[in-house]
């Protein structure tokens, strides 16, 4: 099969597919993010309507960032992406695993399913906004705790750290488990049943099988899932800055990189802005090289040594 | 089958859970419709559990506000993020596709170079985006919305995933030797294969850019192209002198209801899709 | 293969010293051509239609609105396109501000003609360096002349540093106190307007007067953020001086901040109110509420307070506040580089000048106008201007006084943002969460995110 394979060139083809997919990148991604690099070397910002710059001024927009409070956003970031990303993978892997469980009969699947994807329906300003009403200090849910007497008074939740950034983490949950659950699920749906069939005659019981069998071959796509949610994390924006009203109350401790980059780019500092999304661009490509690399370090199913063989043959 | 007791315990506790976790997403849904069901008076009085009887003002009060055209921004919305999600998953799976299936010298580095842009928060090129819309000329118009969909490392990036779990390469040599041509063969064989992946992803571009109001709010300038998130910030910035929060609601409702529409359509579709069981052998 | 990688790159490349080079085309064009004939289409930026609803009132010309609202038609065909961006997040201001850039290279008929600006930020477009807002004598107005029976505080806001009026206002903001009849029969014994004046005089009495409602337990004002535009209206210098790189926080600001936490701490504000423009501080405008009194120019009251009450008509009343004090207003600029400076002459003078047509925009859009004597008659005419909201009170009658004496406070480009990020910064302050020096560390991090060219801030003492 090999040899025969060798002797047609498929590989124009190869071009050809990705070709689409690499002229958008470039006009419309590519362009933009050297224009942003470029400023990141400059003091270029408006002063009312004045453009001021753009100057060469080396890497000083790079130093005076990491005199700033960056790292401390970097922190405030990581916190609210935890709080939320947790609980979030937890209960998405159970729900995967239950919803194709056959054994354990569960009601209604398709409802449930259906309805723990709405709240990513929603729009995110739209989301905090309900949220923000409903956790006022005179909004329904303190009338419920005073009513059952769970609290003396009323409790100011967003005047708070915890309350704030629990609130967050919350939102961040409800607006994605639903949408990680059904992914995992088309995961899970994947594996061929021979191997779940095969287990079941091993007398694998369903903790066993979920851990020696789902979750191996599951892989690349929790791989996919973490990696998209620490790009998501990286990325928040919308639900602190609508919560908060773009100020990371209290004490900036809800201040998240992108609210930082976002106040930049209000303020037109186009030089800093840059700076700072390459920053950001750095340490995002670290964090998922990182992941990248964990999540593919072992080799259960033999594919990587398959792709290395691949590479020498292709070598030699 | 052994084990039917701690199945049935399981089964109790996971119908439990469920259950807390669907009235916690619909407990939203449901206080989004009963604010929309009253008025602006009724909303300051505080919250209540039921619904009232203002819902046709409201829904009046948004249809006839000729400075919101809210269906006009519907409509807009529903082109352009259904032409982003139908381009967005075709030629993400085109490139998965090129990569996966062929063996050429930079495709190692394409990979890496598509993960590594993976990476890149959107707010990063935003100012240049405009700048290079605008010198392009395609300031205020739909496709600055559309074209750039084509490239979609994260859904790239899934649809690889699925092909390696899901497409044998002897499919693809069995049809060569059947004599289909390249470009016959995926439309042929690998995009039905495809089917449940790019259902799910297509859901997701659909959403993702359906309450994107960050670049369509830099790039939109006239009315009648406006989508729908940059209606309800208008209407939501339009301060004190159109200040009446049972429409901001009344708004926000009619604009999650198509999407929950398309939603179920397709969430049909996927369910269907993904039982069939794939091409496993 | 690799040839078309690296074609594509160049191309990319080259499309990028393309973008570079025309990043940087500024500098708006000279002044108008006064002797070339009037496009076809006046341009009008702005940021909700209270602009349009007011010329359509009183512009002679105005033959139809499109149904959309966003073309008007004159009787000589000229139209009028409104170009609406909503204020929320500064989108309105970055809109304009991409326009003003590209004014110069422009076609005749995509040049800004008019925009607004709003007290906040008025002083960035006036700016004479900038040069975005012609000079009203440019057009042919006289300001000495033509606006003399304008108030004059407006005037002095809508010039720049050499005293150069760069915009009109049809609309003045004084601000009243606005109170409960209710609340004020019960602890005071009395509604009357004049003896709850008198318990409200200035700031000694005001406090009396707040221990005295928190006794009954009532809030004298819903926040803290409601007194901010008294003591803000006061300051004496500017946040920033013309040419300089510092912020000088106002003594007045610190006063502010110091009566705020007190008042705060000894129950006479809602601790549970933080700012305006929520939820919480619209329900404090319920029948509900124990908040005495509200701070509030005309708008405030009929576009803020009324559809916030859901009580009787008659029970609020005004009365005059603790200090005199300017809240918001809409100026009307022609943009530098217009091609249609007689219609926006005509306009501006229409709106913003003539005598009936302000009372006309009094009468049916309740603003306080801009014009000393007709709002002096209006004062007296409590038959003509009774509000059944405030139980027949002729609220233009304690307005007038309050305009005359409105000392407006030096502007700068900065406002809006120093303003904003004050109140939000010691928020944290008046809650508890942080102590005052990290509540002022916060601000000037803030402040000079916003103000990239800030360099140092400077608190009193």
């Amino acid at each position: 099969m090999k040899p025969k394979n060798k002797k047609i060139d498929y590989s124009k083809w190869g071009y050809l597919f990705i070709l689409p997919f690499f002229v958008s990148f470039f006009i419309f991604s590519l362009i933009p993010l050297v224009d942003t690099i470029r400023y990141s070397f400059f003091e270029y910002y408006r002063s009312g309507i004045k453009e001021i710059g753009p100057n060469f001024i080396g890497l000083e927009n790079y130093i005076s960032l990491l005199g700033s409070d960056m790292l401390k956003y970097a922190g405030n970031t990581m916190i609210l992406w935890i709080i939320g990303f947790i609980p979030q993978i937890v209960i998405a892997l159970l729900l995967a695993e239950w919803f194709v469980d056959a054994r354990l009969k569960i009601h209604g699947t398709q409802f449930f399913k259906v309805v723990i994807y709405l709240p990513n329906l929603i729009m995110a300003s739209a989301f905090a906004m309900l949220f923000f009403t409903m956790f006022s200090t005179n909004g329904p849910i303190n009338s419920i705790l005073l009513s059952m007497g769970l609290t003396g008074k009323p409790i100011d939740f967003l005047g708070s750290v915890l309350g704030t950034r629990s609130l967050v983490g919350l939102m961040n949950f409800l607006m994605w488990f639903g949408n990680t659950t059904i992914m995992l699920m088309a995961a899970i749906m994947g594996i061929s049943p021979d191997v779940f069939e095969a287990a079941e005659l091993d007398g694998c019981n369903s903790v066993q099988r979920f851990f020696f069998i789902t979750l191996p071959q599951i892989r690349p796509i929790l791989a996919y899932t973490l990696i998209t949610s620490i790009i998501g994390g990286l990325q928040m924006f919308d639900v602190p800055q609508i919560l908060t009203n773009g100020q990371g109350t209290p004490d900036r401790t809800s201040m998240t990189l992108i609210m930082f980059l976002n106040s930049h780019l209000k303020s037109k500092n186009y030089g800093m802005a840059g700076a700072l999304s390459v920053y950001l661009f750095v340490v995002s490509g670290i964090l998922c090289f990182v992941v990248y690399r964990m999540t593919n370090n072992d080799d259960p199913d033999g594919s990587k040594a398959a792709a290395k063989k691949a590479k020498k043959q292709r070598r030699g | 089958m052994k084990s039917k007791n701690p199945n049935h315990l399981r089964s109790i506790f996971a119908h439990v859970l469920l259950i807390i976790l669907s009235f916690m997403c619909l407990f939203f849904f449901y206080i989004l419709f009963i604010n929309a069901t009253r008025s602006h008076a009724d909303l300051q009085k505080g919250f209540s559990a039921l619904p009232g009887g203002y819902l046709l003002q409201n829904l009046k009060n948004v249809a006839n506000d000729g400075t919101f055209p809210m269906f006009r921004g519907i409509l807009n919305s529903l082109i352009v993020f259904g032409c982003s999600a139908a381009i967005c998953t075709y030629f993400s799976s085109l490139t998965a596709y090129g990569l996966y299936a062929y063996n050429f010298k930079l495709k190692k580095a394409a990979f890496t170079f598509i993960m590594a842009i993976l990476v890149m928060p959107t707010q990063v090129t935003a100012m240049g985006f405009l700048r290079l819309v605008t010198n392009m000329g395609m300031y205020d118009s739909l496709l600055p919305l559309i074209i750039p969909s084509i490239a979609s490392p994260a859904v790239f990036y899934f649809m690889y995933s699925y092909l390696q779990s899901s497409l044998p390469m002897s499919l693809i040599e069995a049809a060569r030797i059947d004599g289909s041509g390249e470009f016959k063969t995926f439309n042929r064989i690998v995009i039905p294969i495809m089917k449940p992946a790019i259902a799910v992803q297509a859901i997701f571009t659909f959403v993702g850019s359906w309450n994107n109001y960050f670049v369509p709010a830099l790039v939109i300038q006239s009315k009648d192209k406006m989508t729908v998130p940059i209606l309800i910030a208008t209407l939501r910035g339009a301060d004190y002198m159109n200040f009446d929060m049972g429409k901001i609601y009344t708004m926000i409702l009619v604009a999650i209801v198509p999407i929950i529409l398309v939603y179920l359509f397709l969430s049909k579709y996927i369910i269907a899709g993904v039982t069939l069981g794939g091409v496993k052998e | 293969m690799k040839k078309r990688v690296v074609c594509m790159l160049l191309a990319a490349f080259l499309a990028l010293g393309a973008l570079a080079g025309c990043g940087t085309g500024k500098d708006a064009g000279s002044s108008a051509d006064s002797s070339a004939e009037e496009g076809k289409v006046i341009n009008i930026y702005s940021w909700n239609d209270e602009f349009r609803e007011r010329v359509e009132a009183v512009y002679p010309e105005v033959k139809e609105t499109s149904k959309d609202g966003t073309v008007t038609t004159l009787k000589d065909g000229t139209e009028i396109h409104w170009i609406v961006n909503p204020n929320q997040d500064g989108v309105y201001q970055q809109k304009l501000d991409e326009a003003l850039m590209k004014q110069a290279d422009a076609a005749a008929d995509d040049k800004v003609d008019i925009f607004l600006s709003e007290t906040d930020y008025v002083n960035k477009y006036t700016d004479a360096e900038a040069n975005a807002a012609m000079p009203l004598s440019e057009l042919g107005i006289d300001p000495e002349k033509d606006l003399a029976d304008q108030y004059s505080f407006t005037k002095v806001t809508a010039s720049d540093v050499d005293g150069v009026q760069r915009a009109s206002t049809w609309q003045c903001c004084p601000g009243l106190l606005v109170y409960r009849r209710d609340i004020a029969k019960d602890v005071f014994g009395t509604d009357d307007p004049e003896k709850v004046g008198e318990k409200v005089k200035d700031w000694e009495t005001m406090k009396a007067t707040a221990a005295e409602l928190q006794a009954k337990g009532y809030f004298a004002f819903s926040s803290y953020a409601d007194t901010f535009r008294l003591y803000g209206n006061s300051i004496s210098e500017s946040w920033v001086s013309p040419g300089e790189s510092v912020i000088k926080v106002d003594q007045k600001i610190m006063d502010w901040v110091n009566d705020s936490k007190e008042w705060l701490d000894a129950g006479y504000l809602d601790k549970n109110i933080k700012g305006q423009w929520n939820d919480d501080w619209n329900k404090a405008m319920g029948s509900a509420s124990k908040v005495f009194a509200f701070l509030f120019p005309a708008w405030g009251i009929d576009f803020t307070l009324k559809p916030n009450w859901d009580g009787d008509e008659g029970v609020w009343a005004v009365t005059n506040p603790p200090q005199e004090y300017n809240w918001g207003g809409s100026y009307v600029h022609a943009c530098t580089g217009t091609d249609n400076p007689k219609h926006v002459k005509d306009i501006i003078l229409a709106v913003t000048v003539d005598k009936d047509n302000l009372l006309k925009i009094s009468k049916e859009y309740l603003d306080f106008t801009n014009t000393q004597s007709g709002m002096q008659e209006a004062a007296k005419d409590d038959k003509g201007y009774a509000s059944d909201f405030l139980g027949g009170q002729n609220a233009f009658s304690y307005f007038a006084p309050v305009a005359e004496n409105i000392e407006i406070a030096p502007l700068s480009a900065y406002d809006q943002g120093c303003v904003e990020l004050i109140q939000n910064s010691f928020n944290d302050y008046f809650q508890g969460n942080v102590d005052f020096e990290k509540a002022k560390a916060n601000f000037e991090t803030a402040i000079k995110e916003r103000y990239p060219d800030i360099t140092e801030i400077q608190w009193p003492q």
